[in-house]
């Protein structure tokens, strides 16, 4: 581990009780690489040199132009629960990479900034953190700056690459992929993404094998005044596994910046995919100004029969929140999963939650979202659970908390079921409640001091998700959920 | 929502029938109405789970209306032959959307109650209707500036202050008309300062072959500390459609209860408004759904917190059979201030059948924090273990179910304060399912549910 | 002497996996059988799958029950021939009442016999008599079917419902588990009350403790879906004595081989 590591991967360290105490966001510095930015904007043109910049095939600069032209026809959703300022998407500059440009061979050729960066992020880039069990993509704005540990997981078949790499790489599987479960025309965000993605993460895991390690990618926007488009595509064949880690930070800026994502998963027979995301991008400060607008598309189809994806998401960071971490179940007895922990405080808003179609016969689904809202914030759920009328055998249980920790913020539960098999078992359960004054009371009664009780009660509280997230995870998300709630009591 | 410009063309070539016949506080609103009702015209209709819901398709068919009040006449006992006896009610009839209080009603009522046509209501006790009338609906949705447009007379239920009526107050709605009818009907209930009231609304239609579109619209004052208590029983026929509005508000200390039973009928969609105002206020709201056929039943909750200390429960329960459609809409909104409040809201839903679909979305939105708000929602079939254990003991399959789904409908029916409507609704519900009840010598039992 | 249940052969499983795997076993009236054997052999099953439980499927064999052709039946008709099974775990029944239960089973019986449906009257005073046999509390028969019951007053219940409807065959599965002393004894009484030379008792347990009040005519050792064993009621004190191991050793040793399955 770093030295310069402020990040915190490991629980333990003497920092720990300093970093709890500030409460600031720490992840909230720049770094000074030179970037290869294009001017803002946004035209056919634009979509043109970012595909030629990354030197990609016509079916692809095809697939983005189309969705640019849908994108052009749509208006943003506003059906979310979540006050959205008009956005320039011509004040936005589309495309920004790190210089120089030459893919590196090893570390030694890797920016020292950009590996300053990443260290500062706690990030495992370098070999021996790999060797303890991580293979690591980082993106920094749009870019993949580097892939560790790529041999080894070759040698078992298992492709873990930048999605540019994979286009140049693994064409055939990319575009037989692409698209496939979030279509350009799903939603505003996910056409914009479509037209203007940069690049993102590939992964795909051969029949029969079990990853052997956390994939893992970090995603943060350095530049200012770029928006993050990348695109993540994970394939597991059958009776593959892969467990996947995703993180997020970004500078401290007063402007927002834009963050549209979208992820794709696909999950053959017998296949599981565990996909979690610590997600802490800058939220903006106590006012409100600047940090991060995070509108992203995730979806996996679980098209095997007995194949299964599970999302776990800690979602502390940015600005607002669109996100809806969502499970086809098109296979007999896939299975589908969501954990999440949405912590809103100050003047952040977030409108997060899942959904989960039941299209094979005994597929079953599990949703936990536990929200905590503090400050002014506004912290919804926001749910669909469909069984299709051939769909025989399906159950789903949804269980929905809401904590609120002060008296200006709001917490909602929307939730919808539409059930058309009876053969379905469906349930559903919310709850709303603040922390309790005995509980603190019991906690100062016994020496513990009411902001650590209010992390304890909170850990507590959110236990049932963080247990989802690898062990390394967990911790990290576990400390994380404490500093975000520093000073956010009353 | 084109088919709404009907009405608006049918109120510009009528309006002075219309109007003539209504008191001046009606036709004061018709204006806002109007216009709202030409804005909706302009806007898409809001979006409904089933295609059947969508207000656009409920309003378009060629309704005719009564704008000239002819009267039709109407046979009571056809409609009540399958009556419980031995409950005793202040009786009024509303036929299509005419009130035509009992013979015996105005002697019996006590002193303190009224209830009149709101015309009569209008011209004796402004005091009554001007402060309340349209103040809740105020055509803020396509139904509510419908009903405001078309409007001719309604009904006034008041109670005076302190005073606590034990005997209910039935209102029977009947529909019989040898043509296709929309019936605009309005009730407005105001009940003072520590009134007390029970009122039983039940829906019902004769003849059948003849499509039929109640628009109502029910706007309900519960004064501080004031008592009441409103059971909805719905029984129409297949080619009935029913569209309401119930709006409410609850001041301090006062009580609501609102039960609405859906037995039969073609299509039912029922909007719940209800707020309680004041501190210290309760609301109890419940509803069952009995579906078969391709019916199709829809309740929509919003029930809003906005005293403190306010309680408030909700139980909605539905069986579905056959091709059988039903929504539950239910939002609990807690305004910022709202401190103490305790909340809970509950959905469950027995889906008998394979064409039957269930469509909920039970809602929180909570801006305050000193709350303890729960929901929860079930769907799902009959226990399978159940079943086979009353087997096993030698209880046929159908009565079986009959006897599960009875159960699972109990705790609904066992929300109805009043026991003599309780018991009433017992056997309806026990009837509609097909039970031992059914076999009563006045009616059939051909569309119950359970023996098929 | 004539047969009340006969099953030859019988064959059943779940979600495609046997668990019987040739099951052979005559009961005649007055008979008490036991069953015993490890977890997982089948005890279970085997009553499931004579009471009809829906979810097994019958691959092959044959039940007859008085010469009624039991696996035609359905779960109800099943009971009205006098088959009743006591639940290991007796299912809760909110919102229906003990009453309105134990009518509708009783008249269902009624009717399926040709009988006129039981008066009120006659239906409470029986209804009473048969609690009784149980001590059960009168409140525990106004509440729901099981609901709230502790274990003892669920077992207690079964015996109840059984003293009711005056089955054939009993087969009580597991009765004894979850059981204090007393409860055991009350419940064994009352079976044993209701013991004649017309009707025959399965007793379906894992331990012996429940054989000291129910005396068994005949043992049988249910082991891998088979009976392996069967004899007096001295092979269940054999088998408190030296557990299960021995059979399972034998059994296995025998390579799956029917060593004699009826008595």
């Amino acid at each position: 581990m770093s030295d310069k590591e402020t990040a915190g991967t490991r629980a333990n360290d003497g920092q720990t009780l300093a970093d709890a105490t500030t409460g600031d966001y720490k992840y909230g510095f720049s770094t000074d690489v030179d970037t290869d930015v294009i001017p803002a904007g946004l035209n056919e043109d634009v979509i043109r040199l970012i595909s030629k910049k990354k030197g990609e095939p016509q079916w692809l600069l095809d697939f983005r132009l189309e969705a640019y032209r849908y994108w052009l026809t749509l208006k943003p959703p506003t059906w979310a629960h979540l006050d959205i300022p008009p956005i320039d998407y011509q004040a936005i500059s589309y495309y920004a990479a790190p210089l120089p440009r030459k893919a590196p061979g090893s570390l030694d050729e890797v920016d020292p900034e950009v590996l300053d960066t990443f260290n500062r992020l706690g990030i495992p880039l370098q070999e021996q953190k790999a060797l303890a069990g991580m293979a690591v993509d980082a993106v920094m704005d749009s870019v993949s700056v580097r892939t560790t540990h790529r041999e080894k997981l070759a040698e078992m078949g298992i492709i873990f690459c930048s999605f540019s790499e994979a286009v140049k790489d693994y064409p055939d599987l990319v575009r037989k992929y692409l698209g496939k479960v979030v279509g350009y025309r799903d939603n505003f965000y996910a056409a914009l993404n479509s037209a203007v993605f940069s690049d993102g993460s590939f992964v795909y895991i051969p029949r029969g094998v079990r990853c052997p390690m956390e994939l893992s990618t970090y995603f943060r926007i350095n530049s200012a005044g770029t928006g993050q488009f990348e695109r993540t595509l994970i394939v597991a064949d059958a009776d593959a596994y892969v467990s996947y880690l995703e993180g997020c930070t970004a500078p401290m800026r007063d402007e927002n910046q834009l963050h549209a994502a979208i992820v794709e998963i696909i999950a053959e027979d017998r296949a599981e995919v565990k996909y979690s995301t610590v997600q802490n991008w800058y939220a903006g400060d106590a006012e409100g100004r600047g940090g991060v607008y995070n509108f992203v598309t995730k979806r996996g189809l679980c098209r095997g029969d007995y194949s299964k994806l599970s999302w776990t998401q800690v979602e502390t960071g940015s600005a607002i929140t669109w996100k809806y971490p969502s499970c086809v179940l098109a296979g007999e007895g896939a299975v589908g999963e969501f954990y999440s922990v949405a912590v809103t405080r100050n003047r952040q808003q977030a409108d997060t939650g899942t959904k989960m179609i039941h299209l094979g016969n005994n597929t079953r689904s599990t949703i936990v979202s536990k929200g905590i809202s503090a400050g002014s914030s506004q912290n919804s759920y926001r749910g669909l659970v469909r069984v299709a009328p051939s769909a025989s055998g399906c159950r789903n249980y949804t269980q929905c908390d809401s904590l609120l920790l002060s008296d200006h913020c709001g917490a909602h539960t929307f939730p919808e079921i539409k059930i058309g098999n009876p053969t379905a078992v469906v349930e559903h359960e919310a709850t709303t409640s603040k922390i309790s004054e005995q509980q603190i009371f019991y906690c100062n009664q016994r020496g513990i001091p009411t902001e650590e009780a209010v992390g304890l009660i909170v850990n507590g509280y959110a236990r049932e998700v963080m247990n989802k997230l690898p062990m390394e995870f967990a911790v990290e998300a576990q400390k994380l959920l404490a500093v975000t709630l520093e000073g956010s009591v009353g | 929502m084109h088919s709404l410009r009907q009405y608006i063309e049918l109120y510009r070539d009528n309006r002075d029938t219309i109007e003539a016949a209504a008191a001046v506080i009606i036709n004061r609103r018709r204006p806002e109405a109007l216009r709202a009702l030409e804005a909706f015209a302009e806007q898409p209709a809001p979006r409904t789970p089933y295609r059947e819901t969508s207000a656009d398709l409920l309003y378009a068919p060629d309704y005719g209306l009564n704008i000239g009040r002819l009267q039709f006449a109407v046979d009571l006992a056809a409609s009540f032959r399958c009556d419980v006896p031995n409950i005793s009610t202040l009786l009024a009839v509303v036929v299509n959307d005419t009130y035509r209080p009992g013979a015996l009603l105005e002697k019996n009522l006590p002193a303190g109650v009224s209830v009149m046509s709101l015309a009569r209501a209008a011209a004796e006790h402004p005091e009554w209707v001007e402060p309340y009338l349209d103040s809740l609906s105020a055509c803020a949705t396509p139904t509510a500036a419908l009903n405001s447009l078309l409007l001719q007379d309604g009904v006034m239920v008041h109670i005076s202050r302190g005073v606590r009526l034990d005997k209910p107050i039935q209102i029977v709605s009947i529909f019989n008309s040898p043509t296709a009818m929309l019936a605009v009907r309005r009730l407005l209930v105001v009940a003072d300062e520590g009134a007390a009231a029970r009122l039983l609304l039940c829906d019902h239609s004769q003849g059948s072959g003849v499509p039929y579109l109640s628009c109502a619209v029910t706007e309900i004052f519960a004064g501080a500390g004031a008592e009441v208590e409103v059971y909805g029983i719905e029984e129409a026929n297949a080619d009935t459609v029913r569209v309401s509005e119930t709006h409410a508000r609850v001041a301090d200390g006062a009580r609501l209860l609102l039960n609405g039973s859906f037995l039969s009928g073609g299509i039912s969609v029922n909007d719940y408004d209800v707020r309680l105002d004041g501190d210290d206020a309760r609301a109890d709201l419940s509803g069952l759904v009995i579906g078969g056929g391709s019916q199709c039943a829809a309740n929509r909750v919003v029930l809003r917190h906005h005293g403190r200390r306010c309680v408030s429960r909700q139980l909605f329960k539905y069986a579905l059979f056959d091709d059988a459609r039903g929504e539950f809409g239910g939002k609990i909104v807690v305004d910022e201030g709202a401190t103490g409040t305790d909340a809970e809201q509950n959905n469950r839903n027995l889906l008998v059948s394979d064409g039957a679909r269930m469509d909920s979305a039970p809602q929180l939105e909570i801006y305050c924090d000193d709350v303890r708000c729960g929901h929860g929602s079930a769907t799902g079939e009959l226990d399978a273990n159940a079943l086979f254990y009353m087997r096993q003991r030698g209880i046929p399959l159908d009565e079986a179910r009959m006897m599960l789904t009875q159960a699972f409908m109990s705790d609904v029916v066992d929300a109805v304060g009043y026991e003599p409507v309780r018991d009433r609704l017992r056997h309806l519900v026990e009837k509609r399912l097909g039970g031992e009840a059914a076999s009563c010598a006045n009616c059939s039992a051909e569309d119950s549910l359970c023996n098929r | 002497m004539n047969e009340l249940l006969k099953v030859e052969n019988l064959r059943a499983g779940i979600d495609g996996k046997e668990i019987l795997r040739g099951i052979n076993l005559t009961v005649r009236p007055g008979e008490v059988h036991a069953i015993m054997g490890p977890n997982g052999s089948g005890k279970s099953t085997l009553s499931g799958v004579l009471a009809g439980d829906p979810r097994y499927t019958v691959t092959s064999g044959t039940a007859t029950l008085g010469g009624a052709d039991l696996l035609a039946l359905s779960p109800e008709d099943r009971s009205h021939e006098g088959l009743f099974l006591s639940f290991q775990y007796p299912v809760e029944i909110p919102g229906v009442t003990m009453v309105n239960f134990m009518r509708a089973a009783v008249n269902a019986k009624r009717k399926y016999l040709g009988e006129p449906p039981m008066g009120a009257s006659e239906f409470l005073k029986m209804m009473r008599q048969k609690r009784a046999i149980v001590e059960l509390d009168n409140k525990l028969a106004s509440r729901s079917v099981n609901e709230g019951f502790s274990g003892g007053e669920k077992k207690r219940n079964e015996i109840f419902q059984m003293a009711v409807l005056e089955p054939r065959l009993a087969i009580l599965d597991e009765t004894d588990s979850g059981l204090d002393i007393d409860a055991l004894r009350i419940v064994a009484s009352g079976v044993n009350a209701l013991r004649s030379a017309d009707n025959a008792t399965i007793v379906i347990t894992h331990y012996q403790r429940l054989l000291d009040y129910i005396k068994p005519d005949f043992v049988h050792i249910l082991y891998k879906g088979r009976i392996v064993y069967s004899g007096g009621p001295e092979l269940a004190l054999e088998l408190e004595e030296k557990g299960y191991d021995w059979i399972k050793e034998t059994a296995d040793n025998a390579d799956g081989a029917n060593t004699g399955a009826n008595a």
